[in-house]
């Protein structure tokens, strides 16, 4: 009774697929034929049709070793050449390495991996932040200026080892910090940072219309540089970094080329040379809070 | 014992409120405290004035109590109140203070210079004076006259500097 159904379903499924199979070669043969038209020589691989009836859905009449003999796996291995790289690549990277031990009674060495296994899983794979708004980093945020500092602007210097000394404004760099020279020949205050919290701006200008600037003044020439050698030597470990300034020679021709344009509008405004030389203080009965500058 | 009385046309100086600093002349009184002013030559409008806040001057003008604001302008500017004013010395004075205190950085600076300059200037001829007294006994007295004399030319040779400079 079994087989009699199962006869008959044979029949009846044998024709679907063998429907389908059938619709589906026609295009596949098409486009062979049109291949073949294109391609000359290219082989037609011809898809032969499901070689196991179904009997219901999800159910083959043969079983798996049956259809691995049916479809001729036996004949149909395929594997890649061996190629040269690889066999080269057969060297596997190292995984462990024998290293020399100490010790009388250690044995002469140990066998250490090289790749170790992660010493912390975190659950997280980004901790999660807060939902922030408008907090940017520090190169995106709003560089202001004083209106009362423009380019030419003597300002007075209040912290630092040049405090008191009257200075030459450039310009503001990229960071917000203002350029500003002596200049040097005048006050010994080099082409140099300010913060312009910590200055003064003067009503007194030199006109430095037409003063060019080079262009490579910017904040990384004036950063301070620190030498991070990672290697431990303890005893040293505060010589390594530069005890003592020098002055590059760089600076000094950048200096002369700055200065130089400036000098000669100084020279201009009689007594502002002077004026640029003094040191600003504060003495009895001078109160800031009602000075004009 | 008063040199300078409240009538009609004396001019005064208002010291503080609204129109401090400007000049105006008594038209009418009003009461004790008040006074009918006006000042058409300083931009004041005839209005009744404390005279708490008025300062007398030596100037008075001539026109008849509640006299209009034109013939208190005739007045005035007949007499030439404003440049007169400008001559005195309470004017001159209050003119000095706004100076020192408009005084940027700068300019303290070049006073600061010229008053070194000044009092060395004046050192250096007293030590003159007093070596020459020195050599000679009888000349002390001589000593002082020429010194005020020197004092004030120079002073007045450093003022005009650093003014013209401002």
């Amino acid at each position: 009774m079994a087989g009699e159904k199962a006869a008959g379903e044979k029949k009846a499924g044998e024709k679907k697929p063998a429907k389908k199979k059938t619709d589906e070669k026609k295009p596949a043969e098409q486009k062979a034929s049109q291949k073949e038209v294109g391609e000359k020589k290219k082989k037609i691989k011809k898809h032969h049709a499901s070689r196991n009836p179904v009997l219901a859905r999800g159910i083959g009449r043969y079983s798996r070793s049956a259809m691995y003999a049916r479809k001729a796996l036996y004949k149909r291995k395929y594997t890649a050449p061996e190629t040269k790289i690889e066999k080269k690549k057969k060297e596997k990277p190292r995984a462990t390495i024998t290293k020399p031990v100490g010790g009388d009674k250690n044995g002469g060495s140990r066998v250490v991996k090289i790749r170790k296994m992660p010493r912390y899983y975190p659950t997280e794979d980004v901790p999660r932040k807060l939902l922030s708004h408008g907090k940017k980093p520090f190169c995106q945020h709003k560089r202001r200026l004083r209106a009362s500092i423009t380019p030419g602007t003597v300002l007075i210097l209040l912290t630092g080892r040049h405090r008191g000394k009257r200075v030459v404004f450039l310009k503001q760099l990229a960071t917000g910090l203002l350029l500003v020279t002596g200049p040097l020949v005048i006050n010994r205050v080099p082409l140099r940072r300010a913060h312009q919290k910590f200055v003064i701006a003067t009503s007194t200008k030199v006109d430095i219309t037409g003063v060019k600037i080079p262009k490579h003044l910017t904040d990384a020439y004036f950063k301070k540089k620190r030498l991070r050698k990672p290697k431990h030597q303890e005893g040293e470990i505060f010589d390594t970094e530069k005890e003592k300034y020098e002055i590059t020679e760089q600076r000094k021709s950048d200096q002369k080329a700055v200065d130089s344009q400036i000098l000669a509008r100084i020279k201009k405004v009689p007594q502002l040379r002077g004026y640029l030389r003094s040191t600003f203080c504060l003495s009895n009965g001078v109160y800031p809070h009602k000075l004009v500058f | 014992v008063f040199k300078r009385f409240v009538e009609i046309g004396r001019v005064a100086f208002i010291s503080f409120g609204p129109h401090a600093g400007k000049l105006v002349a008594i038209v009418d009184v009003i009461d004790q405290n008040r006074a009918l002013v006006d000042g058409p030559c300083s931009g004041v409008r005839r209005q009744a004035m404390p005279f708490k806040c008025m300062q007398l001057t030596d100037f008075v003008l001539k026109f008849p109590h509640s006299a209009r604001q034109k013939c208190v302008r005739l007045a005035w500017e007949k007499e030439n109140i404003n440049e007169k004013w400008a001559a005195t010395r309470w004017a001159k004075k209050i003119e000095a203070r706004e100076k020192k205190a408009k005084m940027t950085d700068f300019d303290r600076y070049k006073v600061m210079k010229a008053k070194k300059m000044r009092n060395r200037i004046i050192k250096h001829e007293m030590k003159k004076l007093q070596k020459m007294s020195s050599k000679k006994g009888k000349k002390p007295e001589k000593s002082e006259k020429p010194e005020k004399s020197e004092k004030a030319q120079k002073s007045e040779k450093v003022q005009k500097a650093p003014k013209a400079q401002k």
